[in-house]
């Protein structure tokens, strides 16, 4: 009994908010990894692209919740998704046409490119303060709990909750759905190997007759839909606020790395590979060792290995010791 | 008049020297022209030249009579003029299949058919069709770079030392490959430096020296011309 309780322990505190916050975190790694495959660059403005997003998103729902439009059960959010991605596709193409073309053109280095990328990333910052404001916003309504720890312990009699919030259901389940699609598209449609051709290698690319500005066009497509849904999720599991989207951006890069940058389905796996780590080192396993090592044993303190204020430092630490021991990710990518 | 040519190229990389000077390559279709020439004599440059990877000063570039001295790369592989580059010549992160298919990339309708013509071609691929290209040996790799350019069935194929870094047997094997491919009534232009080689396949040859045209003749010509032989062949 006291072995089942510590497994839903676990299962509550570490399990599913893991596989939430990964699946939002993969969203965001392949952003980074596509753009940095394909158009050859890190992009510093990934965490404010995502929160740029996801502002749309909060806008539309707003606007939806102003007219009484709703979907019941699950949040409004999941409606206005599909309006931010025009907005949001339509931001990046701009961008693309005004700032980043001009440096593809003239070939200029990655470096330069993702110096020009933190431009963009402190104007879209800007832009999302100016709009909505730098104060953190919840926009989930629905139903919050698809099981609830109280019923969960009067179904079963266990001591531990475990309670499933609806939003993470919705994160894993849109995540498989994006991710799978975004694969079938890369290695089954021509258009996507081509893509995949492009990034292996751009001069042959030229030479087999690709035509480079749809495949950056198709890029920045498939980025605006990844950043929306990605911040969108986010924000829905946890809130907007747009510095915490800044924030993120450490973890999503660790996660791109880890998984060997350029390799979609590296970062893909990147992103549970951080949020597992980032959590399992940062839970206070105290109740979990009640409930495991007899009486006499019990700990005195919380068994936490670090603050949860230090869960950056995690990401920092995978990030930088894979660049030391393992400069192409554990999948194998680009060497950076 | 010949199927494709280029005459009195004269030009450079961006805006640095010239590398070739008033050179003139002429290939037919079903026939094998090698370029060779010591180091530094602008072989590849001719070929790239041929290709639109450089601005001409001066000079033309004919195919079946239609002066292409104008279009891009892009345009000319639409034109059925296909290039297999010295380095990096394929997708090494892609299955041997996908390669092929990218090199039909221009193709709208069905390329099944040509993948199979590939595969009869180089029977190795077929075997080898879901495997990475990464994986390879040097001379499959080879193959399959071939492969890719002979996609888009070109009427022009210009290698640029497809033999390089290879061992001799395999070397062997891909020039009779490279001679199988001309049989298809494909115009063939390869720079190469295994000169003896070369010539023993080729029909004609031209030699380099400081980017001019300085012998030509058919490749048994030159493998008996004592001034080739003594400067470029060993003795």
């Amino acid at each position: 009994m006291d072995f089942l309780n510590a497994i839903i322990l676990l299962l509550n505190y570490i399990f599913v908010p893991a596989l939430a916050y990964g699946s939002q975190l993969a969203l965001g790694a392949i952003f980074v990894t596509l753009i940095y495959g394909i158009l050859r660059f890190a992009n510093f403005a990934t965490g404010d692209m995502m929160s740029f997003g996801t502002m749309f998103t909060i806008l539309f729902t707003w606007y939806f919740q102003s007219v009484g439009i709703s979907l019941g059960v699950l949040p409004t959010a999941l409606l206005a998704i599909p309006f931010a991605i025009i907005f949001m596709i339509g931001y990046m193409l701009l961008i693309d046409k005004f700032v980043f073309k001009y440096y593809r053109v003239n070939k200029s280095p990655p470096v330069q490119l993702a110096m020009v990328s933190i431009g963009v990333m402190f104007v879209t910052q800007a832009v999302v303060r100016i709009i909505i404001g730098p104060s953190d916003r919840r926009f989930f309504d629905g139903e919050k709990f698809l099981i609830k720890a109280g019923e969960f312990k009067e179904m079963t009699g266990l001591n531990e909750g475990l309670a499933i919030k609806s939003t993470q259901v919705i994160t894993i389940l849109v995540t498989l759905i994006l991710v799978s699609t975004l694969f079938w598209f890369l290695n089954k449609t021509k258009t996507g190997k081509s893509m995949r051709a492009y990034s292996d290698n751009e001069d042959l690319a030229l030479l087999s007759g690709i035509d480079p500005k749809r495949i950056v066009m198709i890029t920045w497509i498939i980025a605006g839909i990844l950043a929306t849904i990605g911040g969108a999720l986010y924000g829905l599991d946890k809130s907007f606020k747009p510095f915490t989207y800044f924030n993120n951006m450490l973890p999503i890069f660790a996660a791109a790395i880890v998984g060997g940058i350029g390799n979609p389905f590296g970062a893909f796996l990147g992103g549970y590979v951080i949020a597992f780590s980032e959590i399992l080192l940062t839970y206070a396993y105290r109740k979990f060792f009640m409930y495991v090592l007899p009486e006499s044993m019990e700990p005195g303190g919380l068994v936490q290995l670090l603050s949860t204020d230090y869960k950056f430092a995690v990401s920092f630490s995978i990030l930088v010791i894979v660049l030391l021991y393992r400069p192409s990710g554990i999948f194998k990518g680009k060497v950076l | 008049m010949s199927f494709f040519e280029g005459n009195n190229m004269t030009g450079g990389y961006g805006k640095g020297p010239d590398i070739i000077n008033s050179c003139s390559v002429k290939v037919d279709r079903g026939e094998i022209v090698s370029i060779l020439g010591p180091n530094g004599a602008g072989k590849s440059t001719a070929m790239k030249a041929m290709l639109g990877l450089l601005n001409l000063k001066s000079g033309t570039i004919l195919m079946n009579g239609k002066d292409i001295s104008n279009l891009s790369p892009q345009d000319r592989v639409k034109e059925g003029i296909s290039f297999v580059p010295q380095n990096r010549n394929v997708f090494s992160g892609m299955t041997v299949e996908e390669n092929l298919e990218m090199g039909a990339f221009l193709i709208d309708n069905d390329y099944k058919l040509i993948i199979d013509e590939i595969y009869d071609l180089f029977p190795i691929l077929k075997e080898k069709r879901s495997q990475l290209v990464g994986e390879l040996s040097g001379g499959q790799r080879q193959q399959v770079a071939l492969g890719r350019a002979l996609m888009i069935k070109p009427s022009v194929l210009m290698l640029d030392e497809p033999t390089a870094g290879v061992s001799p047997i395999v070397m062997d094997e891909l020039f009779d490959h490279i001679v199988k491919v001309k049989r298809t009534n494909v115009a063939i232009l390869m720079v190469e430096q295994n000169a003896k080689q070369a010539l023993n396949i080729s029909d004609r040859g031209y030699v380099l020296v400081t980017g001019e045209n300085r012998y030509s003749g058919t490749g048994k010509e030159l493998l008996n011309d004592p001034r080739v032989r003594s400067s470029f062949l060993g003795g």
